[in-house]
């Protein structure tokens, strides 16, 4: 049972360095980025060829996977988001669809259509024994990794000028611009971070979560699932939902197989109908 | 004017939206010839028509309430199911009245999840609609004992329509049952919107605000036309159960929400055509597509979705107001009146 | 005075730790010809976003003839015999007028679930329609998109979608407001032709409107009900003038 814990917290901390990014853009712009997995993806495929083909050390190939998923992010905001921003909900919805679409297509033109594994070093597999529980080491890795991330963000949220600018633009960005805060390249770094965050996610995630051309498509939900019971306007909302969600599903799968999935899915629905917002969002209606 | 001509001026005002334009019959005309001169793509035509139904059924909820759906498949998925189930364990043999149980059940689905979309944003909207039809799929991936599971339903067997129409394996029976269900029900929708609930749906889509100032029951009203809704995607899933004999997963998916919004897009919403015309445009495409690149199609229908909200919707949708416009200068009889109302001509 | 058609009690508004209406108690006689003044953010469009269930009060009560309606739905509450018109118009951009307001029309006399008779069927509905249109002077415009027509026109649709509901009491929320001047008196007729029957509640900023057409006064500060009286008592009221000068010299 300690394992099911253990493994439920590794998947939700992975789950929300993966959606992090997605729930910000959502509480900046309040647009909703459904493509956000393919960034994801990048970073993952990113990892593998970098490792597999290239011979690249494993925690070299980390950030090198973040800083491709960022880059992505930020030329293809510059580009082809700004133009949507203004548009109706269905309008970006439709939008990022025909992103994912390509990305999924595409890099099954690329990569092929099955699934890919990337070399771990040899140290990262297998378990601790930990008072007789085994942890997982590549799990305990993930803990470990997002972790840092979190407290990381956390603080640059909270103390750096960068971060008030951005709370303050999430709050209101109207006034934000009012104050002189350059609302959109706050926005732009702000979303390829989120997409570098999702690229490292994804390349962590290759082993966990398995990686293939419809990775996208697969994660899509639990982002969103994240962003929706996590609400969009702290970190904490997201990181308690991802964790919930996390130990849920992998709790969920193992006790009650039949119904599987299916217990996360209706966790979202009631969450939406009942607070629109988000569980622990602060209530500030949109 | 008089009392009487002034209320008849009224009434051929009003009237004048639910006339049949000389391009509607020779829509309909035109796709009841394709039975007779095209006797070689009746299977394309049936995928056709039944994806036309789909789309009819989108537009009744997306081109005249205003309500965003990401889901709908969910409402295909279970008619298609219900149908392939009734046929399978010998429930209901008949298809015709197999197709309105289906239809029933797919209704009562629609109102039970009606609710979810009465609150909230767009947003909310599309993220609940999303999940309830991941639940239908996650629900029967992992029910295959009675939903056959990942396989898919084995075992359909659909008997002679009104025990009299054999299913053949060119289609014949199947386009005309398709086309003819789909007639039957455009004729309903067509009733349906030019009634004075149509009327109060449009106005809920504009203004809800003022709709419900006006006295009208807006959640009792979007949840009538969403279980409408239900009940036709429902009808248009049996079909495609009922004409291929089989059912999988697949008529859950994700890419089939997705696809039916593009092709609302491409024929336009609210005016009832632009699902039919939108699906007979993308079944074409696809098929072109497909032929090129089958694996890859998806691709180009990223591609495609991408480039056409860059352009602009209203962009896209205004290559369809020379046709309407057309359409009305042809109404000859609408001119007459409305040069008796003219100021001028008051005695 | 004989019961009041609409009263409230107490009502309170609060958003978070701001109060929008405190403890107002109003009372709108039979067939009242009563004007609700004040100046800019005293909360006379809350009131009457409270008055039609738009917003649901944190205290208080709201009676529609003795009948406690604070509770009820905003569109139960038209069926009751409360319509107000809105400030900034809102109407159906997409609907002409005539359609505008067949469909409210149709919506009071129970036809608006109507999904298989074609609109514009029923005789008798048309005829009303039609008279409806004609006393808005809407008859020549009665089949173009609401949202090209002029500002006037549309005022004066907006007026008539909720004459059109045959309210018991009607809340008009500022109906001459960015209405031209040449047309103003459109709609001062307008309202003041309104059947002596039917119960008018009146907010405005235009004064000449308000003492033309008032015969009681309601005076709104900071959401709480100031002062009320008959228009001379108004018009004499040192405090009154106070309270709108005050907020002319601090603007």
């Amino acid at each position: 049972m300690l394992t099911i814990l253990f493994d439920g917290i590794a998947y939700g901390m992975l789950l929300f360095v993966l959606a992090c990014g997605l729930a910000v853009t959502l509480g900046l712009m309040n647009f909703v980025n459904l493509a956000h997995g393919a960034f994801a993806m990048a970073g993952g495929y990113c990892l593998v060829v970098l490792v597999n083909r290239y011979g690249v050390p494993f925690f070299a190939a980390l950030p090198l996977a973040f800083l491709f998923s960022a880059v992505l992010g930020f030329v293809l905001e510059r580009t082809l988001y700004v133009h949507v921003y203004r548009k109706p909900h269905l309008d970006q919805v439709l939008f990022t669809i025909g992103l994912v679409f390509m990305s999924v297509a595409g890099v099954d033109y690329v990569m092929g259509s099955g699934q890919v594994f990337a070399r771990l070093p040899s140290w990262l597999e297998g378990q601790f024994q930990v008072f007789g529980v085994g942890l997982g080491r590549y799990r305990l890795l993930i803990i470990v990794i997002c972790g840092l991330l979190t407290i990381a963000l956390q603080l640059i949220l909270s103390n750096t000028r960068f971060g008030s600018r951005l709370r303050a633009s999430v709050d209101d960005a109207r006034v934000a611009r009012g104050l002189g805060i350059n609302v959109s390249g706050v926005f732009a770094l702000t979303f390829a971070f989120g997409s570098g965050l999702a690229g490292l996610g994804g390349a962590l995630g290759v082993e966990i979560l398995g990686l293939d051309p419809t990775f996208p498509l697969k994660y899509m939900i639990y982002f969103l699932i994240v962003v929706t019971v996590g609400g969009t306007s702290s970190i904490t909302g997201p990181f308690l939902a991802s964790l919930l969600l996390g130990i849920g599903d992998v709790a969920g799968k193992y006790y009650v197989p039949t119904l599987g999935a299916f217990v996360i899915y209706t966790i979202m629905i009631v969450v939406l109908i009942w607070r629109p917002q988000g569980l622990f969002a602060r209530g500030a209606a949109r | 004017m008089s009392r009487t001509s002034r209320i008849g001026a009224i009434q051929d005002r009003l009237a004048a939206r639910s006339r049949w334009h000389v391009l509607e019959i020779a829509f309909w005309l035109a796709a009841l010839s394709t039975y007779y001169l095209l006797p070689g793509k009746h299977l394309i035509l049936t995928e056709i028509a039944i994806l036309a139904l789909f789309a009819l059924s989108l537009d009744l909820i997306l081109g005249y309430a205003g309500i965003i759906s990401l889901g709908h498949a969910a409402f295909f998925g279970f008619g298609a199911y219900v149908a392939g189930l009734l046929a399978v364990h010998g429930i209901i043999t008949e298809p015709l009245l197999a197709l309105l149980a289906s239809g029933l059940a797919a209704m009562l689905l629609g109102f039970v999840t009606s609710f979810l979309v009465l609150r909230g944003s767009d947003l909310t909207r599309i993220m609940v609609t999303l999940g309830v039809a991941l639940v239908l799929r996650e629900l029967a991936n992992r029910n295959g004992w009675l939903t056959g599971g990942a396989d898919g339903l084995q075992g359909v067997e659909i008997k002679p329509l009104l025990g009299l129409f054999r299913f053949d394996m060119f289609g014949r029976t199947a386009y005309a049952y398709s086309l003819g269900v789909l007639f039957v029900l455009f004729l309903l929708a067509r009733r349906i919107v030019n009634s004075p609930f149509g009327l109060s749906l449009q106005s809920i889509k504009g203004n809800p605000l003022r709709a419900a100032a006006v006295g009208i029951p807006v959640n009792r009203r979007l949840v009538a036309i969403y279980t409408i809704a239900a009940g036709y995607a429902g009808i248009a899933g049996a079909l495609l159960t009922q004409t291929t004999a089989f059912a999988s997963l697949d008529v859950f998916a994700f890419d089939r929400s997705a696809d039916l919004l593009l092709v609302l897009i491409i024929g336009g919403t609210g005016y009832l055509y632009g699902g039919l015309i939108g699906a007979l445009v993308f079944k074409l495409m696809q098929d072109y597509i497909s032929a090129l690149t089958p694996q890859y199609w998806p691709f180009w229908i990223g591609l495609l979705l991408v480039v056409i909200v860059l352009v602009g919707r209203e962009r896209i949708t205004s290559w369809t107001t020379p046709i309407r416009a057309l359409a009305s200068r042809l109404d000859w009889r609408a001119d007459r009146r409305r040069a008796q109302l003219a100021p001028g001509s008051h005695p | 005075m004989t019961a009041p058609v609409l009263e409230t009690i107490d009502l309170e508004k609060k958003f978070g730790g701001l109060t929008a209406t405190s403890n107002v108690s109003l009372k709108v006689a039979k067939g009242a010809r009563h004007a609700l003044i004040g100046p800019n953010g005293a909360g006379k469009t809350t009131l009457i976003n409270l008055l039609t269930g738009v917003l649901r009060p944190t205290a208080g009560r709201i009676l529609l003839d003795d009948r406690d309606i604070t509770a009820v739905a905003p569109h139960r509450r038209v069926k009751l015999g409360i319509a107000r018109t809105f400030q900034i118009n809102q109407l159906f951009a997409d609907l002409t007028p005539l359609e505008t307001v067949s469909l409210a029309v149709s919506e009071r006399l129970g036809a608006g679930k109507d999904w298989w008779r074609l609109v514009g069927r029923r005789a008798q509905l048309m005829d009303e329609v039609a008279e409806i249109l004609e006393g808005f002077r809407l008859t020549d415009v009665m089949d173009e998109r609401t949202a090209i027509l002029p500002y006037g026109k549309q005022r004066l649709l907006e007026i008539a979608v909720a004459v059109a509901s045959k309210p018991r009491v009607l809340l008009l929320d500022e109906p001459a407001a960015g209405v031209p001047e040449d047309e103003r008196h459109m709609i001062l007729s307008i309202v003041a032709a309104l059947p002596a029957d039917v119960s008018v509640l009146l907010i405005e900023h235009d004064m000449e409107l308000v003492f033309q057409f008032a015969q009681r006064i309601s005076v709104l500060v900071n959401g709480a009900l100031f002062t009320e009286g008959t228009p001379d008592e108004i018009a004499r009221d040192a405090r009154v003038k106070e309270v709108y000068l005050g907020e002319t010299t601090d603007a």
